[in-house]
């Protein structure tokens, strides 16, 4: 068949699923390495305390120990850095405290990492870890966030007053004027609750280094494995980037958490040297729960100016976000960057003004968790939106129908530029698809049942696609964010394409293979994708911000572009015609208007048989790679409607209906796609109904550090829900017209979900998660 | 130091010597290098690790190797026919979109294939329930749920 076969916009079966559904998958943990020995890691049991003394002599001597590592080992070299620079409003930069791989002299959270002890089992090395003399002579925790600035004790004594930065952007004096003489102000404070990821798939490493080749081996559960080699190698441990490999092989789930690079597996490729064997570590449960970077934990007070008729004048929002005890890799963009851009929602309101105190306190660091920035901003805009609408006497829909931005491309002010969109469209679909037209008869019914009905709405818009290296150099990334790709094309026709984005639950194997099959017109089966290896990739930024697809798919069909501009020219060789006459089509080769045609595979062999060869205008071999820097974010929007049912007597609020209406440009995989959504909506609805980073404002532990104490969404938990890909706008600046998808449930969820509960109590605000307990105590303060 | 433990495990007899303290968990991954079955946390709570013991689920992690003498341990590995053929339940999940990461699913399926086979469980409310004991934190269990229903309807 020479058609196009079409396989972008098909709901193919995924490929790697065969492995997984098999037990066959190769995570981490999974694998073991001759030679292989255990890693342990002593944790602080102190949110803030001086190490008085580290005594690790007898436990040298335990049984199977091979080594104890702790902060003297490190001393000479770096600290983990940081990939971005946020200068204050007074220009000064952040403060950059050293984040070193093993406690030097001070914790700074329960769970600091204090000593490494190496043996030949697992037992053993947490035997001696036992044994390990500590004395630590205790200070005060600063543990929230919002008092970090006011409590006498320092995380770090660079930053006295706990203040990281104090960042701004946008017109103050244009939206607080605004806000001074405006019909109506709408003002509100929240929180925007601490998260803590929970791939489950804990954080794994295992290192090694070669004697022979004097080089080093990382497996790491990482979803960046190009970068987690670059930060170690060049700016921790000074080992020649040639040296190392690092293999990122089946992840078990990320959401951010394992784009980072931590203290953990740079100990250990350190160690693996002095050992001269193999270290493998695993994270438990419970060691996850206190060392990953966790998400969110904002404060905010927001002010929404509107005129008489409900259109937005201002915009003026002051956060304090809490960054934990250490710059994580990306902590500072996330509160920054890549939050107060996104004030604008998908409105043309003309003023806006943010504020971002970023302190340090004594938790967990708190970096990009599965919508990064974006959700925190989408929160403050649609609770806002909704809540001026509810004190205006408007319909939450109509509201943002007279707000929305509806030419295209937009400036907003608060520096992006939206590229393409249909606000109305989503909103519209989401509407008849949420039924919202028999909410008032569902609500009767409710009330005939002795429950509270509401309903909510989030019209979100996120910036995907990360990212346009120039600006966000400009903005202060230490980074390039474009993406890698290569495609060799074998002898016999059959591609192996190495890409540097990390599938870890994307299911890149197949959406990749079906951009591919499309491009060149070759069945899957002869397509293999390959990726997560730095010793197969040529480089790679890996996976984040919803940007595979659009970062590094296009990288892929830009050699793919290569690949085939040089069978034409083969092709025309072959056929003893003009390269400009030569067309592809179908996976062949053709002089176009005659009959005359070269299948691909032909072009191929002789690409590596070089018989009959134009020798003067081409090299042998078919294989070519691209770098794509993308000119734009992509901005994935959409709208989102939650229906809950509360009992004002136990506080139980159930969710009945979610809606999810959302518009990312061309799809590839429809199924892909809607299991992306899925996921982020369960982890949105878990943060606004179930999930709280939880730490003791005392003595700085972690008071939600398991199972148990954590509530993660469970199958009961969540509802069946509604989602619908609109056939929307194309993205206009790469040529797949795509997104991204991966963030948006999580993004557009929690307002709907607060926003439906606020609703159906009659009240203005709602803290997350709306446990039974909170929400019992608002209907009773509410008199419900 | 060592127990002697005899079990069947996917069909064969197996013979090893464990320490008294192994979980069930460790030996399967650790002793037998059965690595399909995953540890997702310590607390007894995401089912990651659930095995088929007598053609039971159990939480591998939950208990000790040496308390499945005797007795017919099934693992992911051993759920799909000898010619490879995927169990219903297992095609179902790939029908379905019901894994992404892939790290829960072993459990899932292994907790799907005991709610349908021991629970009868086949209503969506039904499967919900039954499902309490399995974390997933990348599909949202919708498309798990619609696996396990259509997987049920299969294996009847």
């Amino acid at each position: 068949m020479n058609a196009r076969q079409g396989f972008i916009g098909q709901s193919v079966e995924r490929r790697e699923d065969a492995r997984f559904l098999t037990g066959r998958g190769q995570y981490t943990d999974d694998i073991s390495l001759q030679g292989q020995t255990y890693g342990y890691f002593l944790r602080s049991p102190y949110a803030h305390a001086r190490i008085k003394k580290l005594d690790t002599a007898a436990a040298a001597k335990a049984p199977g120990v091979l080594g104890i590592f702790t902060g003297e080992h490190f001393k000479a070299v770096g600290g983990l850095p940081c990939g971005w620079l946020i200068n204050s409003l007074d220009s000064t930069p952040m403060k950059e405290p050293k984040h070193p791989v093993l406690a030097d002299g001070k914790v700074r959270y329960v769970g600091d990492r204090v000593a490494l002890v190496v043996a030949e089992t697992l037992e053993q090395a947490k035997t001696a870890a036992a044994m390990i003399d500590v004395d630590y002579d205790e200070l005060k925790p600063v543990v929230d966030g919002a008092k970090a600035m006011s409590i006498k004790s320092a995380v770090h004594d660079e930053a006295p007053d706990n203040r990281c930065y104090v960042w701004g952007i946008g017109d103050k004096d244009g939206a607080d004027a605004a806000i001074k003489s405006a019909a109506h102000v709408t003002t509100l404070t929240f929180r925007n609750n601490r998260l803590i990821p929970n791939a489950i798939e804990p954080r794994a490493a295992n290192a090694s280094y070669d004697v022979n080749a004097d080089n080093y081996t990382l497996y790491v559960a990482n979803q960046n494995p190009h970068v987690e080699r670059l930060l170690m190698c060049a700016f921790v441990l000074g080992i020649p980037e040639h040296k190392m490999r690092v293999v990122a092989p089946d992840v078990g789930g990320g959401f951010g958490s394992k784009i980072f690079l931590y203290g953990e597996e740079t100990a250990l490729v350190f160690a693996s040297k002095q050992i001269k064997r193999p270290i493998k570590w695993t994270a438990d449960r419970s060691e996850a729960f206190l060392s990953d970077a966790h998400g969110r934990d904002h404060l905010t007070t927001a002010k929404l100016a509107l005129d008489k008729d409900g259109k937005f004048l201002a915009l003026r929002v002051d956060t304090t976000a809490a960054l934990g005890a250490y710059l994580s890799t990306f902590a500072s963009c996330v509160p920054t960057i890549l939050y107060a851009t996104l004030l604008a929602g998908q409105y043309k309101t003309p003023k806006i003004y943010a504020e971002v105190t970023a302190v340090f306190t004594n938790t967990a660091p708190v970096d990009a968790y599965r919508g990064a920035g974006r959700p925190e901003a989408t929160y403050v805009v649609e609770r806002m939106v909704e809540t001026a609408a509810h004190e205006m006497g408007l319909d939450p829909a109509e509201i943002r129908r007279r707000n929305f931005i509806t030419e295209f491309p937009y400036a907003s002010p608060v520096g992006l530029t939206y590229d393409t969109g249909d606000y109305n469209a989503t909103l519209s679909r989401a509407i008849e698809l949420g039924d919202v037209a028999g909410f008032a008869k569902r609500k009767a019914a409710s009330e005939a049942k002795g429950l509270k009905r509401g309903i909510g709405y989030s019209a979100y818009i996120e910036a995907c696609g990360i990212a346009p290296s120039s600006v966000a150099g400009a903005l202060g990334a230490r980074a390039g964010l474009f993406e890698a790709g290569e495609v060799r094309v074998h002898p016999t026709g059959k591609v192996t394409i190495f890409t540097g984005s990390h599938s870890h639950g994307q299911g890149h194997e197949t959406t990749f293979a079906q951009v591919v099959a499309d491009k060149l017109g070759i069945p899957m089966d002869d397509i293999v994708i390959e990726h997560g290896d730095t010793g197969k990739v040529l480089f790679g930024m890996g996976t984040y911000g919803s940007r595979s697809i659009a970062v590094g798919g296009t990288a892929i069909v830009k050699a793919l572009d290569k690949i085939i501009a040089k069978g034409k020219k083969i092709a025309a060789h072959l056929m003893e015609a003009a390269d400009t006459d030569v067309v592809y089509e179908g996976g062949v080769f053709k002089v176009a208007g005659t009959d005359k045609n070269v299948p691909f595979a032909s072009v191929a062999l002789t690409a590596y048989v070089p018989h009959n060869f134009p020798h003067d205008k081409l090299e042998p071999g078919l294989n070519e790679n691209a770098f794509y820097d993308p000119s734009n974010f992509t901005y994935p929007a959409g709208t989102y409607i939650c229906e809950v049912e509360v009992d004002t007597a136990t506080g139980a609020v159930k969710i009945d209906r979610m809606t999810a209406c959302d518009d990312f440009g061309n799809v590839i995989n429809p199924m892909i796609v809607e299991g992306q959504v899925h996921g982020g909506l369960a982890q949105g609805l878990g943060q606004a109904l179930l999930e709280h980073g939880v730490y003791d404002t005392e003595t700085g532990q972690l008071l939600s550090g398991s199972y148990m104490d954590y509530a993660m969404p469970r199958a009961d938990d969540m509802p069946t829900f509604k989602v619908e890909t609109v056939k929307g706008t194309p993205c206009t600046h790469n040529p797949l017209g795509v997104k991204g998808c991966g963030e948006a449930g999580a993004i557009g969820s929690p307002p709907a979900l607060i926003n439906a509960i606020c609703n159906a109590l009659g009240v203005k605000d709602m803290p997350m998660p709306a446990s039974p307990y909170n929400v019992w105590k608002a209907a009773q303060a509410a008199g419900r | 130091m060592g127990i002697k433990l005899t079990l069947t495990v996917n069909g064969a007899s197996v013979t090893r010597e464990v320490d008294a303290q192994t979980l069930l968990s460790e030996f399967i991954r650790e002793h037998l290098r059965l690595t399909g079955t995953h540890i997702g946390c310590d607390t007894s709570q995401c089912g990651a690790c659930t095995v088929h013991l007598n053609g039971r689920a159990v939480k591998s992690c939950n208990m000790l190797a040496v308390q499945a003498a005797g007795m017919e341990l099934t693992t992911i590995e051993g759920l799909a026919a000898a010619d490879g053929t995927l169990h219903p339940m297992q095609a179902a999940f790939r029908a379905c979109h019901g894994l992404q990461c892939g790290f829960c699913t072993p459990g899932m399926v292994m907790s799907a294939v005991d709610l349908v086979k021991n629970h009868k469980c086949s209503t969506e409310a039904q499967i919900r329930e039954g499902l309490d004991g399995n974390l997933c934190r990348c599909t949202g269990y919708q498309n798990i749920v619609k696996a396990v229903a259509q997987g049920a309807a299969a294996m009847k």
